[in-house]
């Protein structure tokens, strides 16, 4: 099960840094959406991925028996995901807006801010 | 108890902020009294470390290292007054600089949140509670940047967002991997740990700790990593633009400090990064400054002063002794007030000539004299002029690299510096020595009384500062001095935290 989870997190991040590497926006930020669950599914991994029971000690017992799932990472993940959410949402609307005012999905149409100086906007 | 009010005044006044958010003016005010607060309950908490050690807070009860500790010792406290006195002279400038549509949109709410994210970061003593922090940070800094919505702003903004959340992603996966060889999170935990760990797997720990580096110096845009700052951080208005320059960065050098002095510091480690860290150093200060040198914008330039000066406070990490390390605190204290104070008076300056563009400015030390020396105090301050406060801070970075004998880094720091000191006298001379060209001389703009004080006070109190830090020196340098004992003795840190916090 690890091996396979692996390859996959492998896959993952293989997909994620070609999408990325692609000059079209939307692929970059659906490579940093493999990205961000390639890494969740790490963490995941990491909680050793395995049939057991949930970590609550029950009526009458003193400590944890048995073999439990390790809560941690997966308070981790959970965590991990809303962030990754809400961050990947941003930039959705932030690169929608980009393609609004420079009418194109190129990254290397994106170059205003390296070139010309900004100086005459801002003066309120 | 006194550890989370820092954290907590900004969060209280950013949520009222949301509350209150068809109501635009009382904004202003929550604002103004939250950053009050924070900076008085700040100093509290520097002079409590400095009296009484360490403090530990454990979150909920839960103790760590089962819970979330909120610790403060000597470099966090330092840096958490640093933030709110930056908190609160930005907000008194951003006043005049921010316009009623962002006040409308929640500028002040995003501005305390962005707050409430470094705080946090400065203060915390979990490695995944650091990552949630920086997320608080970065998406409020993501909205302040690209709030304005013209094309500068969101194409600024597209690369800040995508470096950081690549950023993000890798410090995530690190602390994953942290979690799966030492199983925990805690910093003061990993402290004890992870040398063990190190020792029967160097390879494998040294990877991960490489991870970091990547990750943080994203953030703090170290060497091969700095392209999205000067891409972004000159697009939004001033203030937004100074609170990034004087805060953001420098959380990333921040973590990069705590996770070397912390959880890394082994040999098993260090033999690896230390090499890496004053490589990138070196490399950062020289690509830095060159990029500044060729830049006509004001603010471009500026910005690529910060990256080469990210390279002065890693250098004296990569240093690794205890006066290069008070060497970086005290430049880190010097760094963020003089280039807060060259980013507002460019502020002032396109307000009252209308120009950021040294093309099209002239003249202004005969214009307004007062504004010149304005400039001129923490522009020498930076270069490193005696008896301003660079001068000590480089001074104390340097002189740590020599005992280390790291002849080849101080070389570059000292070359750096000399360029540092041309491109503040291009500036100089460019809008403040010669005469204005004709083309774009038009009568400078005189600023209303309240516009006026509202962005000088704040300016000129940082530029005092800088003035002060240089003349008394001594009690600040014993202070940082302090610090650094601090960070290169971890067993304090480690006690006071798994000790019980209270």
């Amino acid at each position: 099960m690890n091996i396979l989870l692996a390859t996959v997190i492998g896959f993952l991040y293989a997909s994620g840094v070609y999408l990325m590497l692609r000059r079209s926006i939307v692929k970059l930020i659906l490579g940093i959406g493999l990205l961000g669950n390639a890494t969740n599914l790490l963490l995941f991994t990491i909680g050793d991925v395995a049939r057991s029971t949930p970590p609550i000690i029950h009526e009458g017992e003193e400590a944890l028996v048995g073999a439990y799932a390790n809560p941690i990472p997966q308070a981790l993940i959970l965590t991990a995901i809303v962030i990754g959410m809400a961050m990947l949402a941003y930039a959705v609307v932030l690169i929608k807006q980009a393609y609004q005012i420079t009418d194109s999905d190129d990254i290397d149409v994106m170059r205003t801010t390296d070139i010309e100086t900004l100086a005459e906007d801002q003066s309120e | 108890m006194i550890v989370i009010l820092p954290i907590l005044i900004p969060l209280i006044a950013a949520i009222l902020c949301i509350v209150l958010w068809s109501r635009p003016t009382i904004h202003r005010w929550v604002s103004l009294v939250a950053s009050v607060g924070a900076l008085v309950v700040s100093l509290v908490l520097l002079s409590t470390v400095r009296a009484d050690g360490v403090q530990a807070l454990a979150i909920g009860g839960w103790v760590a290292p089962y819970g979330i500790v909120l610790v403060a010792d000597l470099l966090s406290s330092i840096m958490v007054v640093v933030t709110a006195f930056m908190g609160l002279m930005v907000n008194i400038y951003g006043y005049d600089d921010i316009s009623e549509d962002f006040e409308k949109n929640g500028y002040y709410a995003l501005y305390q949140f962005l707050l409430v994210g470094v705080t946090g970061s400065f203060l915390t003593g979990d490695l995944f509670n650091l990552f949630v922090w920086f997320e608080i940070m970065l998406i409020s800094s993501f909205v302040l940047l690209s709030m304005g919505g013209s094309r500068a702003e969101t194409e600024g903004g597209v690369k800040y967002v995508i470096m950081n959340m690549i950023s993000s992603m890798i410090f995530l996966g690190a602390t994953g991997l942290v979690f799966g060889v030492a199983g925990s999170v805690n910093m003061a935990d990993l402290g004890g740990r992870i040398p063990q760990i190190a020792a029967d797997n160097p390879i494998l720990v040294t990877s991960i700790a490489m991870l970091y580096v990547v990750a943080f110096g994203m953030k703090a845009a170290l060497f091969p990593m700095f392209g999205w700052l000067p891409a972004s951080y000159h697009t939004p208005p001033t203030s937004i633009t100074t609170i990034f320059g004087a805060l953001l960065t420098k959380v990333g050098v921040y973590a990069l400090i705590r996770a070397f002095t912390l959880i890394f510091a082994t040999s098993d480690v260090m033999w690896f990064a230390q090499p890496v860290l004053l490589t990138m150093a070196s490399l950062t200060m020289v690509a830095g400054v060159f990029g500044a040198v060729a830049q006509y914008d004001v603010r471009r330039l500026l910005s690529f002063h910060i990256v080469s000066q990210i390279g002065y406070l890693i250098l004296g990490l990569g240093i690794f002794t205890v006066s290069s390390l008070a060497g970086t605190i005290f430049y880190f204290v010097h760094v963020i007030l003089a280039k807060s104070a060259l980013f507002l008076v460019a502020g002032i300056v396109n307000k009252t000539y209308g120009s950021y563009d040294l093309k099209k400015l002239g003249g202004i030390y005969n214009n307004n004299i007062a504004l010149s020396m304005l400039f001129f105090i923490p522009a020498m301050a930076l270069a490193g002029i005696p008896p301003l406060s660079g001068f000590w801070a480089k001074f104390g970075v340097l002189k740590a690299g020599l005992s280390a004998e790291n002849f080849i880094a101080v070389g570059i720091a000292l070359f750096v510096s000399v360029w540092t000191l041309y491109s503040m006298t291009k500036i100089w001379n460019y809008a403040y020595m010669r005469k204005r060209p004709d083309a774009y001389d038009r009568p400078a703009e005189s600023l209303s009384a309240t516009s006026f004080w509202l962005r000088w006070a704040p300016t000129l109190v940082i530029g005092l500062i800088t003035v002060a830090m240089g003349v008394w020196a001594g009690p600040l340098f014993e202070l940082a001095t302090a610090a650094a004992e601090q960070l290169m003795n971890p067993e304090i840190y480690i006690s006071a935290v798994l000790g019980g916090g209270s």
